[in-house]
């Protein structure tokens, strides 16, 4: 039998060192029996215990998986956890994916302390209090915690990286931290006496906690489960649940019986919001009206309606599809994906960007959320019909000479009826209204063709197609 | 009036909004001694619970109670009796500072009620955090309402300061919002939104490509919302279906289900009943299984129903699918083995680690942290394996519906 003795009950090291040579040494796991300096003297007393053996060359390899977690139970209070940690090792030794099976009685009780250990120490940063002492620039702040496992030295560094701008001690039973604004240092254990008894803001604490609670929604369980009692003595709220839970339901009720009070009236301040602003013409106050259109479904999960942009001197208008994610969350026509390939596109090919009108078809973003994201959605033809009128109206206010519809669906709101692209794309179409219309790609369109080869030539095509709109856009200019 | 009677009056106006997490942000601590704080990396840090079963985390107050609207499930409506207070900015980053250093809390949430403009309002929080975070180095949580339609400028300074930033979207509806809060606009709020996601997909690029030196911060918690559940008649659905709007459109990290309580002095117009607070509970659930167990609205809850109350979402599609089951575990996919009822995502995965190196048998559930009684029809082990009439019996959904219990409390 080996009688191993760490020097204190956090003594990491010193089991990782013993066990290490055990396990090279081929002691089996129920030859060793261990326990801690100080601790159950008179069961040992008759041995003395084994020096540690020495190791030569010898040595295997755990996982760091097991490290982490022996490093976490052997703060476990079980005087076990010596033992079954190095039962653990010692079937891992041979077993390296041992670790790894949740199943195993070992790994399971192992796993099982380490997260005790890791929940009482998020319980301590949780629930220490600190009380000051002394005011202002002289103020320590101390407070009194009863931990279940050996984790103040696992807890402490938290509060030094937190608080590091105050002196402040945590005092426990076994083992107090202390900060002085520079280093961690701990001293052995005190007795609760040694803590302040009140802070000056307790009361103000109390208040806040009874006042952000709400009495119609009980549910003391729930409170229980993550704040179990053994904590209470030391927080300063716990002394007013009783009274907080006893009173509640008579509130609900008075809340629920008593009828309301007549409705104070409330004097509105002149300069009280959500006043409209006046629209500056007639393309502003369509905006306007465009952004409660409901003539069809799609404006229900959008954000907002994505109307035209441009000066309303334009001669040219340009009329894409529908808004997508981008312009949906902007509220601005062509500032995504799409929007920077037709603002290149545009730029080789000669076109004054800030003299065009530019808007689409319809107004809404159509799409399906898939989790994160949202998937574009093609509109049909109910819903390119709905939001005709305010491309007509558009029109009418902008007075263009040349319509350049691009992608299907533009090219179906501008001539009213399903037009195929490839027929018709690349030259000027009288409209029967005497503007000229000219067909071409949605940008997004060159976006999604996946080979570069085809990418390049349909962009050349679109560039070609645009310089059309250049050339008029020039004879415009020389005419004026 | 005193700062204690100022903090219970803008306490208690604050306690209707469900959100109080602190989590989730960049990992911060004040080890170079300029000032305090710290946020805790992973989730945050819930320092006490309230009687109803909520986490504190946060000193969450409002700057002032008054307000110019007249929503009328809010208890700050302008026509509600309500004792009015307003703290000044000194007292609330004093009362932030001053709980901290106790370690009561990890931050602030701070709302108002809309006063004057929306800018003006708006300006007024901003300058808390402001304060806090440029003059006493605070570097702890900070959770800012926006105020819908206040300025862009307001807009990326709160971003600057804030780990989080939620707007509220009040109503499941837009219809029931024009009946609740008629001064309020579901577009405007949801142009908010949007203004916040292109900011936060900005900040985000900017971090991943490095492109510069020190990249523009914004709220690196991400946004959140709030809708009020049972004050309206919404189906489960529909409320559902908004969830899974805004979270694509938004990128929302929670939308928060807030199950209508009765209020102080409450408008005559309201229900005042218990609140719906299971149905607020399958809500969350639901809401759970749509952001980590790959549902869609449509699979959980059909067209204008509602969830079931007596029984879990998971568990309601899995006995209307029971043709899928049961699932062998030793052998299930991943996508499979979430949608076993009682299986969570951890236990998914110490499941798949598991079956790598041994068979799982039935007495290796209770160390998987699976409740045997909801899962044992469902599935097959290598020792156990379903009666064939089990899941056909008519019986099986009551084998799952809970005892009647009490809410009680034992001192
Ligand atoms: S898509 Fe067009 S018609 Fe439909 S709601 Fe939007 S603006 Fe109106």
């Amino acid at each position: 039998m080996q009688y191993i003795t760490l020097d204190n009950e956090t003594d990491f090291d010193g089991w990782r060192e013993a066990a290490r040579s055990l396990v090279l040494h081929h002691v089996q796991p129920t030859n060793v029996a261990w326990t801690v300096q100080g601790r159950d003297a008179e069961l040992f007393a008759p041995q003395a215990p084994s020096p540690i053996l020495a190791v030569n060359d010898g040595s295997f390899k755990v996982s760091g998986k097991f490290v982490d977690l022996a490093k976490a139970a052997i703060l476990h209070r079980d005087p076990e956890r010596f033992a079954i940690l190095y039962r653990l090792l010692w079937r891992l030794k041979d077993n390296h994916d041992l670790i790894e099976v949740a199943t195993d009685p070992d790994v399971a009780l192992a796993t099982a302390m380490a997260r005790a250990v890791h929940r009482d120490e998020h319980k301590m940063h949780a629930f220490v209090r600190f009380r000051e002492i002394g005011r202002e620039r002289a103020a320590h702040y101390v407070a009194w915690f009863e931990p279940e496992h050996h984790i103040v030295e696992l807890a402490a560094p938290f509060f030094a990286k937190r608080f590091a701008d105050m002196p402040w001690s945590i005092l426990t039973p076994e083992l107090c931290a202390h900060w002085d604004g520079h280093s961690l240092s701990f001293t052995p254990g005190v007795n609760k006496s040694e803590a302040p008894g009140e802070d000056r803001l307790e009361e103000t604490w109390r208040r806040y906690y009874a006042s952000i609670f709400n009495p119609a929604r009980l549910k003391v369980k729930a409170m229980q489960a993550e704040m179990p009692k053994k904590y209470w003595r030391n927080l300063p709220e716990a002394s007013i649940i009783k009274p907080l839970i006893e009173d509640a339901e008579r509130m609900t009720g008075a809340m629920i019986a008593n009828a309301a009070t007549d409705p104070h009236k409330p004097q509105r301040r002149p300069e009280a919001p959500m006043t409209r602003k006046t629209a500056a013409n007639d393309l502003e106050a369509l905006r306007e009206e465009a952004a409660h259109c409901r003539a069809c479904h799609l404006y229900k999960d959008a954000t907002q309606t994505v109307f035209g942009e441009g000066p309303k001197s334009a001669n040219i208008m340009l009329v894409g599809e529908q808004p997508g994610d981008k312009e949906d969350l902007a509220g601005h026509p062509f500032v995504g994906p799409a929007g920077q390939m037709l603002d290149r596109a545009l730029e080789e090919a000669g076109v004054d960007r800030k003299k065009v009108y530019v808007t689409n078809a319809v107004k809404h973003f159509k799409f399906v959320p898939r989790g994160k994201i949202r998937l574009h959605q093609k509109p049909n033809t109910p819903e390119i019909k709905a939001c005709r009128q305010w491309y007509e109206r558009e029109v009418s206010a902008i007075q263009p000479d040349l319509i350049v519809a691009m992608g299907a669906t533009a090219a179906q709101s501008v001539f009213g009826k399903i037009t195929p692209i490839g027929k018709n794309r690349g030259r000027l179409i009288d409209l029967p209204d005497g503007r000229k219309a000219l067909v071409t790609v949605h940008p997004s369109y060159l976006l999604r063709l996946p080979d570069p080869e085809a990418k390049a030539l349909e962009y050349r095509r679109f560039v070609e197609d645009l310089k059309i709109v250049a050339g008029l856009q020039k004879k415009a200019a020389r005419a004026a | 009036m005193d700062v204690q009677r100022k903090l219970e009056i803008l306490a208690d106006a604050a306690k209707y909004d469900a959100s109080c997490a602190s989590s989730g942000t960049e990992k911060r601590d004040s080890s170079d001694r300029k000032g305090m704080g710290s946020t805790a990396p992973g989730m945050g840090i819930c320092h006490s619970y309230a009687p109803d079963g909520r986490c504190i985390s946060l000193l969450k107050v409002l700057l002032t109670n008054a307000c110019n609207y007249d929503c009328l499930y809010c208890v700050n409506r302008a026509s509600s009796n309500v004792p009015r207070a307003r703290f000044t900015i000194e007292e609330v980053v004093k009362l932030t500072l001053d709980f901290y250093r106790r370690n009561y809390i990890e931050g602030l949430f701070l709302s108002s009620g809309i006063i004057r403009s929306p800018d003006y309002t708006m300006e007024q929080v901003v300058g808390v955090a402001r304060k806090l975070r440029e003059e006493h180095h605070f570097r702890g949580y900070i959770h800012l309402k926006t105020i819908p339609e206040a300025d862009d400028a307001l807009i990326a300074e709160a971003g600057k300061y804030a780990d989080r930033l939620s707007i509220n979207i009040e109503m499941p509806e837009e219809a029931s919002l024009q009946q609740f809060a008629p001064e309020k606009d579901v577009r405007a709020i949801r142009r908010t939104m949007g203004r916040l996601r292109l900011k936060l997909d900005e900040a985000e690029e900017n971090r991943v490509a490095k492109t510069k030196a020190r990249p523009q911060r914004f709220a690196p918690a991400g946004q959140s919302t709030q809708m009020i559940v049972g004050a309206d008649s919404a189906s489960d659905h529909t409320i559902l279906h908004t969830s899974s709007n805004l979270y694509g459109s938004y990128k929302l990290r929670r939308v928060y289900y807030s199950a209508f309580s009765p209020i102080p002095d409450a408008s005559r117009a309201l229900p005042l009943v218990q609140p719906p607070l299971l149905r607020e509970h399958r809500l969350y659930q639901a809401d759970w299984l749509m952001r980590f167990y790959g549902f869609d609205v449509g699979e959980i809850v059909d067209d204008s129903a509602m969830l079931p109350l007596d029984i879990d979402p998971k568990l309601a599609w899995a006995l209307r699918h029971r043709d899928r089951f049961p699932l062998d575990v030793n052998r299930a996919s991943r996508e499979e083995l979430l949608r076993v009822p009682g299986f969570g995502t951890k236990a998914v995965e110490r499941i798949i680690a598991t079956r790598r190196t041994t068979t799982i048998r039935l007495a290796d559930l209770a160390r998987l942290h699976v409740p045997r009684n909801k899962a044992l029809p469902f599935i097959v082990l290598s020792d156990h394996r379903p009666s064939p009439h089990r899941l056909d019996a008519a019986g099986l959904i009551e084998r799952f519906k809970p005892k009647a219990t009490q809410l009680g409390f034992g001192f």
